[in-house]
């Protein structure tokens, strides 16, 4: 790895991005929070000084170089300031999902042998204290919000801001000056688990190079400066957050502003306004559909010019952004659409200053993507992983298009195995899996090349990326084609009535399919055509809804049949689960993705009801609840065939 | 023990001398004798609970507390003081809040509006003040504003700040107005069925908020409730009504032991 000459200068920590931007920046605001219904802000040399009060406090407490310190905790700025504060004080910053049961929480600690925690709240106490007997090396606990903890023994629970005093009043300047001066781009910035859509988590080291170079070329490729805005409202203790809002944030020095609470992250989006954004396709999806929604209860005139100005604005819009000609009529026109309907629906649904946009994690569907651009929205795709400090490939401006992930970001190779399995190598590759040499050497060769465990292949006329499935998923079917599930489960998802869609058939010689509606959309549905429901379960097994289902199912089969490579991946049976896929019960990853195998076994008298013909299937499934109890959901399911359509290659021998 | 000694519970909570004392209150309607003869007092920082079946005389008891309802025999006594015959709003004045059993909120209004409300008995300025908005006047608002918003921080019910309370469901209703009594900075506090037609979760986080209120504000409050394992979880010590007589007081588990209190839930043999 290089040292010495480092392209980054100087800054070779985020701890000296941080003396960089209290020196040059020092007046501007460096976090937002709103309490107590009103936005607060801290400048980048406020921020500077409370980093060091607790950095300063944490060594009185007694932390060493090289420990871990686990923080659990919705997005906060203390929360950020402590992750700076631990890099300070040559300790490893790992947070972790706040929503994560105490059995979870458990592994991780027990595995980084986290000797401090920083937490939220009560909440998080009672989880930590509940397994405290299986993690001996857990010695001290920080906590934000005193609410609850009055009468808790303190001999090992701390305020966060008395440890602050406590740091100003001590003696330990000299040694964090020490501990600061001996770090360099080689030391670990932050250790972050991946959820794993199999197995355990591994943790994931990135190193000070790894995040800093990440964010230094993205904020690049995109132009930001630290007059930009963005909102972070992602979990902590995933990639991408820690990148956008530390990696970029603190190269560029630019604002974060943290939401009021989860549940408020709409409203205070469109107060704050957020010039770079990222959502996942989920959040897109969810947002279109509640427009769409509201659109269909507002007055038959505004329902129409709604309808006139989207239309055309799909036709314009797009080609505006990309900076292709464009007539005066027509930019006149949408200049008018944007008065009447752009502007204000970009307005309430906070994205009015969003310059660069993105979206990954999944595939988002093309009228998704097109309605966000055709507003004027630049809504790109990228494709990352947390091994790669995210970034792998983005859609650079003007090359945008919702089937690919775009071109390898500054500084990375890419490369396709003959399995179709995509490789990288990156100035953001993770340095190891902690305590996990055979992973790490499982997934990152000797040269420097990581394996996604993704499967794609690049265009050859435009340079682009395209991804087809996790290339452990790809499998063959009986009769040698190829089978990708996700491919067909993103299609089905396209349909704002479907929520998530699991496909089987490795192996076999068709394929079934699970599906779970999507609430909101059929529950609207449901009222609109005087449909009684009383729960989940009884609207998911509506006759008419599997109906709908149905056509939807038809349709991704017609279109799936004209794919040569895909076209065995035609569904001939499916039906709806009689429940949500949900984390809680391990079906989906904290990051919402589907755990097949999981699902294959839980559900496995469902998948041979869906080949042995029977019409329906009775089950029972266990349940866990939100407070960790378990129950049960029994359910009789219809199951359903789904016409197939003949592929192109069967026409043409037909003929 | 004696009325005035204090003592710590076995969760770590002190617990004060008497705070409100109940003598021999006797309520009638006409010749309906909705409450008779009953004695019992309510301590600092604790909570106690008043069950009963249907019709035993538990919200009559809180209305007598409350003022809203004055006993024809017996004496209320508040912080060693008999307390003669007042309005209710000049027992409000005196730190006793309270939420109702069928929610009375103003539905037009937003949560913040609504508990804004609660505020209002410590407003100094004058109608005309409060209406212009300025000055003086706003200065007073901003100072209340910001209690009211660290109690709605306290309930978490941040995301319903500015929405209409009638658009509510329920629970958060029942929220709000808990909100509202908690405004008024109540020494005690008088929740009138506060689970009712609650789901399991909502009556978890109602609970977690009832006791965090009386741990964080030191607030001691009077409870009624139907839900007995919420009752037998929140309460230091619990009064049982029946058809407006006492049947038992004490701790939750002597009140659960008590046979008088078995028969008159679980029925009696005949």
């Amino acid at each position: 790895m290089t040292t010495g000459q480092s392209p980054v200068g100087d800054l070779v920590t985020i701890p000296r991005l941080l003396a960089r931007n209290a020196s040059k920046f020092g007046d501007k605001p460096a976090y937002r929070e709103k309490e107590f219904g009103i936005w607060q802000s801290w400048t980048w040399a406020q921020v500077s000084d409370e980093i060091n009060a607790l950095a300063l406090g944490l060594l009185e407490l007694g932390l060493n170089e090289g420990d871990h310190v686990a923080i659990i905790g919705k997005n906060r700025p203390y929360f950020y300031w402590a992750m700076v504060a631990i890099q300070s004080c040559g300790a490893v910053p790992v947070p972790l999902y706040p929503d994560a049961v105490a059995d979870e929480m458990a592994f991780v600690l027990d595995h980084c042998s986290a000797r401090f925690v920083i937490v939220e709240d009560q909440e998080q106490v009672d989880k930590c204290l509940d397994v405290n007997d299986q993690l001996p090396g857990m010695e001290e606990i920080l906590y934000l919000d005193a609410r609850g903890l009055r009468k808790y023994d303190h001999t090992h629970l701390h305020d966060y801001r008395e440890i602050q005093k406590r740091g100003l009043a001590g003696t330990k300047k000299a040694e964090l000056d020490a501990r600061l001066a001996k770090q360099d781009i080689n030391t670990t910035c932050v250790m972050l688990y991946t959820s794993g859509t199999t197995g355990r988590p591994k943790g994931v080291v990135l190193s000070n190079q790894n995040i800093i170079m990440s964010g230094k070329a993205a904020a690049e490729f995109d132009g930001l400066h630290a007059d930009d805005s963005v909102l972070a409202y992602l979990p902590m203790a995933w990639v991408g957050d820690f990148i956008f809002t530390v990696g970029e944030g603190y190269w560029t020095g630019f604002c974060v502003a943290c939401p009021e609470s989860p549940e408020t992250m709409q409203h205070d989006l469109r107060e704050i306004g957020p010039s770079y954004f990222f959502a996942p396709p989920r959040y897109f999806e969810g947002v279109l559909t509640s427009v769409m929604i509201r659109m269909e209860d507002a007055s038959p005139r505004k329902r129409k010019m709604f309808k006139k100005y989207m239309d055309f604005a799909k036709e314009v819009g797009p080609k505006i952004l990309d900076g292709k000609p464009v007539s005066f009529g027509e930019r006149l026109k949408y200049a008018m659409g944007n008065l009447l309907v752009y502007g204000p629906l970009k307005n309430t649904l906070g994205l009015s200053r969003v310059r660069v946009g993105y979206t990954a994690g999944e595939a988002i569907g093309p009228e998704i993507f097109d309605f966000y651009r055709s507003l004027g929205i630049n809504l790109k795709q990228l494709y990352g992983q947390t091994e790669a400090s995210v970034f792998v490939t983005v859609q650079p401006d003007g090359e945008v298009r919702a089937d690919t992930v775009g071109v390898p970001a500054p500084g990375v190779e890419l490369r396709i195995a003959d399995n179709g399995e995509v490789f990288y190598k990156s100035p953001g590759a993770f340095v190891e899996y902690y305590k996990n040499p055979e992973s790490t050497a499982e997934t990152k060769d000797a040269e420097g090349w990581v394996a996604t465990g993704d499967a794609g292949f690049i265009e050859e006329d435009t340079g682009h990326l395209r991804i087809i499935d996790r290339a452990k998923d790809v499998g063959k079917m009986s009769d040698g084609q190829m089978f990708a599930p996700k491919y067909v489960e993103n299609k089905l998802k396209f349909f704002p009535n479907i929520l998530e869609a699991v496909v089987f058939g490795n192996g076999k010689d068709r394929c079934v399919a699970f599906l779970n509606i999507d609430l909101t959309a059929v529950g609207n549905w449901a009222e609109r055509n005087n449909i009684a429901y009383s729960s989940y379960q009884e609207l998911a097994g509506h006759p008419q809804v599997l109906d709908t289902l149905q056509e939807h199912v038809e349709t991704v089969n017609a279109s799936v049949a004209e794919d040569p490579m895909l076209s065995g991946c035609q569904i001939h049976r499916f039906c709806v689960l009689h429940k949500q896929l949900d984390a809680d019960d391990g079906e989906l990853t904290r990051t919402q993705k589907v755990r097949r195998r999981i699902i294959e076994e839980k559900f496995a008298d469902l998948i041979a009801g869906l080949y042995d013909g029977s019409e329906h299937i009775s089950t029972e499934t266990e349940v866990m609840y939100e407070d960790g109890r378990k129950g049960s959901i029994s359910a009789t399911l219809e199951m359903r065939d789904a016409k197939v359509f003949a592929t192109a290659a069967d026409k043409v021998a037909a003929q | 023990m004696t009325a005035t000694d204090s003592y710590v519970t076995p969760d770590g909570r002190t617990i004060g001398g008497v705070m409100m004392e109940m003598k021999n209150i006797t309520l009638r309607f006409g010749g309906v004798v909705a409450i008779k003869d009953i004695s019992f007092d309510i301590r600092e920082g604790e909570i106690r609970a008043i069950i009963g079946p249907n019709g035993a005389g538990k919200s009559s008891m809180l209305n007598v507390i409350n003022g809203f309802y004055h006993p024809q025999e017996g004496e209320v006594w508040f912080r060693g003081e008999k307390r003669p015959s007042m309005k209710p709003y000049q027992i409000a004045a005196q730190g006793i809040a309270r939420t109702f059993q069928n929610i009375a909120l103003f539905h037009g209004m937003t949560t913040v509006e609504n508990v804004m409300t609660g505020r209002q008995l410590m407003m100094k300025k004058n109608f005309l003040w409060q209406m212009l908005r300025v000055g003086p006047a706003m200065a007073e608002e901003v100072v209340h504003r910001r209690r009211c918003e660290e109690i709605i921080d306290f309930l978490e019910i941040q995301h319903i700040r500015k929405e209409p309370v009638g658009n509510l469901p329920y629970g958060l209703q029942k929220r709000v107005e808990l909100a509202r009594a908690l405004a008024m900075e109540p020494k005690l506090l008088l929740l009138d069925e506060p689970m009712a037609g609650m789901n399991v979760e909502e009556k978890e986080d109602m609970s977690r908020f009832i006791l965090d209120v009386n741990d964080q504000y030191g607030t001691t409050i009077a409870l009624i409730e139907h839900d007995m394992s919420v009752v037998m979880d929140l309460a230091d010590r619990v009064v049982v009504l029946d058809y407006g007589k006492m049947l038992a007081d004490g701790t939750p588990d002597e009140v659960q032991k008590n046979q008088a209190v078995i028969d008159a839930y679980l029925g009696v043999e005949h």
